[in-house]
């Protein structure tokens, strides 16, 4: 075996590709966007939606590894993909991503409408062609913009189960896009060497640790807003607006530790990871009490 | 393990789990088909 990337790829680095962790993100916002609507499709077509926008979100995985093996190869956190590491070749990973993407969008309206079919390919588009391909390497605006392309899930699981688009789903759009720069920055202010390296111009590496923190405790004010919001709105009952209150304080708390920290040793880094993996559980948290209250109610 | 051994190997690996998901695929199809039906959209 002197060439892994002659050999047929492994189904596992196949399945890498799609990065199944951030799927299960994206998967459990759209389940919830559904969950909320005020009518279900039946089981089968409210599982094709979700199965779709799994695949939708593993096309955009594969497309995006695809793009950046270049960069991935110069990162420690993500030499070891399929990619980098040689065990794949490239072409197959394009011809991978771009079939999932249009099988995906096509499943998605045949099974469900074409509304949530078309908001899945926007999705999609939006993701490689605008974030990985054209934010990405040259803005380190590049997550708050970008932030919109995992936002859609919600508005897509929602749009799958009613064909509409409302107040709600908007809402959930706006809370996960207004949390993604909080939450990526912080992991980037611990990785920025590796950003560094491969010269992508996230905010530490362009602004430094200290804009950073700054901007990651600004964004937390209108996200914890965002998230609240439901509850004043009618469009959501006293379990929601509690939970939501007390889900935002903590983080409102993690993400002012992360102002007060004036380290730029990424070893003395513990509140910015303790806000990245609380980032995780309160999205988590937030959506299943806003589903929990919707059915209760 | 040889080379030949390895691609042969791989290649039933994934021949087996293209026909499990196509298989997955024609079930789905079919419970989509009888949902939609079912709310004669």
């Amino acid at each position: 075996m002197t060439n892994p990337a002659a050999l047929p790829a492994d189904w596992r680095d196949i399945l890498a590709l799609t990065k199944p962790r951030v799927m299960s993100l994206v998967v459990f916002s759209g389940l919830a966007g559904m969950l909320v609507a005020p009518q279900l499709p039946p089981l089968a077509l409210g599982f094709a939606a979700i199965l779709c926008i799994a695949l939708g979100a593993g096309a955009c995985g594969a497309l995006n590894q695809w793009y950046e093996v270049d960069l991935d190869a110069k990162m420690r956190r993500t030499a070891s993909r399929p990619l980098p590491a040689g065990r794949m070749d490239r072409q197959s990973a394009l011809h991978f991503g771009v079939g999932l993407g249009v099988f995906s969008v096509i499943l998605m309206g045949v099974a469900t409408n074409w509304l949530a079919a078309a908001l899945l390919a926007a999705s999609i588009l939006f993701y490689v062609l605008i974030y990985t391909v054209w934010l990405k390497p040259r803005t380190p605006q590049n997550i708050v913009i970008g932030g919109a392309a995992g936002a859609f899930p919600p508005l897509i699981g929602w749009a799958a189960a009613t064909g509409q688009v409302d107040t709600l789903p908007l809402l959930l759009f706006a809370i996960v896009f207004l949390w993604t720069p909080p939450h990526f920055w912080a992991l980037s202010l611990f990785v920025r060497s590796d950003y560094a390296a491969a010269g992508i111009p996230m905010l530490p590496v362009v602004a430094g640790v200290e804009s950073t923190r700054r901007q990651i405790f600004l964004y937390s004010l209108p996200m914890a807003a965002a998230a609240v919001a439901p509850w004043p709105l009618g469009l959501a009952g006293v379990i929601y607006g509690v939970s939501a209150i007390i889900l935002n304080f903590v983080f409102l708390v993690l993400a002012a530790r992360v102002l007060a920290n004036g380290t730029a040793d990424p070893a003395q880094m513990e509140p910015e990871k303790h806000l990245f993996g609380y980032s995780v559980f309160y999205l988590f948290a937030l959506f299943t009490v806003l589903v929990a209250d919707r059915w209760v109610a | 393990m040889k080379l030949e051994d390895e691609v042969i190997r791989r290649q039933r690996e994934r021949a087996k789990l293209t026909a499990l998901l196509l298989g997955a695929f024609v079930v789905l199809l079919f419970f989509i088909t009888v949902a939609k039906i079912g709310i004669n959209w």
